[in-house]
């Protein structure tokens, strides 16, 4: 079977601390893998070293078959395949909505201006965004921003989408209305990594829940047997402060 | 939210009370001011009509009926000033952009021109105007180079040119290296090349925010035209200190002073303004 994405034994340090640490993992197409671990344990990193923000020290990451960790490649081009959502949206400021959306299609695919706006128009209206075209993303609630960067992310039509703790600088309201996004995402099947704090939705959308400690995956299987039966000490420790937290 | 209705809302007989007592406070403090302003201005302009050289300073400096004849020579030497300030302008805003994507890039094959541009910033930032005026003006015609114009207004330009691009630069690049890294890794994420995330995502932002201090910079930069004088261009200044030896009388600098003023006051409120406006849009983007 081949995998979309594929990461056989990354580390990745900065200075002394090491943040991941012989870190296997495999993706298969379709399906949506979820890093759950406190902060700290290296949910972000990895996603960051996947979008090659980060440079890996050692292992191999791979997509669809392909290596990427390689120096050599063009890492825009593999950006291109890649769509990434951020904790802090990151949306462009001195850009409106639409012109956010149809930067990376314009500039970086090469569709006309025309092409690239019917588009985002079409990704606005499918997730009730349509009357917010032409605002600033300043004048956006968090939710409607963080619904902004992900449809931004997903007009260049990736083949895998990372999202990195998306509902974590929301009001607690807002979340729900970011998270459907991506379970509508994952209806369609879209191939997904995405780390969050939100073990409900996690429960839905995920096929494989990952447990990180200290840059390792402790503990991994479907969200039933992560969430429900974990087997390892670290993990029921973790859940049950998430439980007290009032997360699950 | 005009559709919302206010009618409904009448004060309370405790907020009436309020807002006299606030009026009461405005009177007073009205009154505090003009009575302060009155006392410390009258006590100035009578310090100086009563000083015992008052009635010379007058005549030599504040001589109006001369100040009239030399106003046309003064605002002839004027324009040149401001022809200086906009093409001088123009040039240093290209030289300065250039110099400031120079220093900030990361590209390998563009490494010499980035030591070149730290060391010429280092340069010109360092020196005092009026020492790359008088180098320019008289070391390049000394040079007898072909096709390089001794005209003294062009090499005075040169000069001002060469100088204020190394001041604009440094704003410029400290508006590129204030724009928060997410912005560069969402435009990297999304595919765009570093090249195509400085021109679309960083640059535009960067630019904004130095709008106020880069006019500051255009101030001072119509205020410094002034210094080309010393090459013998016949400027503002010029023009005031050929008429002040010819009678010695000082008024023509008054006049021209008076007329750089006139320029300058209206710019330096509009930079405020500017700068107020910039403030206000940044403390309501919060986190951005």
């Amino acid at each position: 079977m081949s995998y979309v994405l594929e990461l056989k034994s990354v580390r990745k340090s900065f200075g002394e601390e090491v943040v991941l640490n012989n870190l296997s993992l495999v993706v298969p197409e379709h399906t949506a893998t979820v890093l759950i671990g406190a902060s700290g344990s290296g949910k972000s990193t990895l996603l960051r070293c996947i979008n090659l923000l980060e440079t890996i020290d050692d292992g191999q990451i791979l997509l669809d078959g392909k290596e990427i960790s390689d120096p050599l490649i063009n890492v825009d081009e593999v950006r291109r395949k890649l769509g990434m959502v951020f904790q802090s949206f990151n949306l462009f400021p001195h850009k409106t909505v639409l012109e956010n959306i149809t930067l990376a299609p314009v500039k970086v695919q090469g569709k006309s201006v025309e092409e690239a706006r019917i588009a985002a128009k079409a990704l606005l209206t499918r997730f009730d965004l349509a009357d917010k075209a032409d605002q600033y993303p300043d004048r956006l609630s968090g939710g409607q921003q963080q619904r902004v960067a992900i449809i931004r992310s997903l007009a260049i039509n990736p083949r895998l989408l990372l999202l990195d703790e998306i509902t974590s600088a929301l009001d607690p309201v807002l979340v729900n209305e970011v998270l459907s996004i991506v379970r509508d995402l994952k209806h369609d099947g879209m191939t997904m990594v995405l780390a969050t704090h939100e073990m409900g939705f996690a429960t839905q959308v995920a096929d494989e829940v990952c447990f990180l400690e200290s840059g390792n995956i402790l503990e991994r299987g479907s969200a039933e047997a992560v969430l429900r039966n974990p087997t390892n000490p670290k993990t029921q420790e973790f859940l049950k402060r998430v439980h007290q937290a009032g997360r699950l | 939210m005009t559709e919302r209705n206010h009618s409904a809302w009448s004060p309370s007989s405790r907020e009436l009370e309020r807002q006299g007592s606030r009026r009461a406070i405005n009177r007073k403090q009205v009154l505090i001011a003009v009575v302060s302003s009155l006392l410390v201005l009258g006590t100035l302009a009578l310090v100086l009509v009563t000083s015992p050289g008052w009635q010379t300073v007058k005549t030599t400096f504040f001589d109006i009926e001369y100040g009239k004849e030399v106003f046309p020579t003064v605002i002839k030497g004027l324009w040149i000033n401001l022809q200086l300030t906009f093409i001088g302008g123009a040039a240093i805003g290209v030289i300065a952009l250039g110099l400031a994507l120079l220093r900030t890039t990361k590209s390998p094959t563009l490494t010499p021109f980035r030591f070149l541009a730290t060391t010429y910033v280092d340069i010109f930032r360092g020196a005092p105007l009026i020492l790359i005026i008088l180098l320019v003006g008289f070391g390049v015609p000394a040079l007898g180079l072909k096709g390089i114009s001794s005209n003294v207004i062009f090499l005075g330009t040169v000069a001002v040119v060469l100088t204020y691009s190394a001041y604009v630069a440094e704003v410029i690049r400290s508006g590129i290296l204030s724009i928060h890294p997410s912005q560069r890794a969402a435009a990297r994420s999304l595919g765009l090349s570093s090249g195509q995330t400085m021109r679309y995502v960083v640059l535009p932002q960067a630019i904004r925010r130095v709008v106020p201090p880069l006019l500051n910079d255009f101030v001072s930069l119509l205020k410094d035209t002034g210094l080309v004088s010393i090459l013998g261009v016949t400027d503002a200044v010029r023009a005031a200190q050929i008429n002040a030896s010819r009678t010695f009388n000082y008024t023509p600098y008054v006049v021209a002073a008076i007329l750089f003023l006139l320029i300058t006051i209206p710019m330096t409120r509009y930079t405020d303004r500017a700068i107020r406006q910039r403030t206000n849009a940044q403390s309501a983007e919060g986190a951005i």
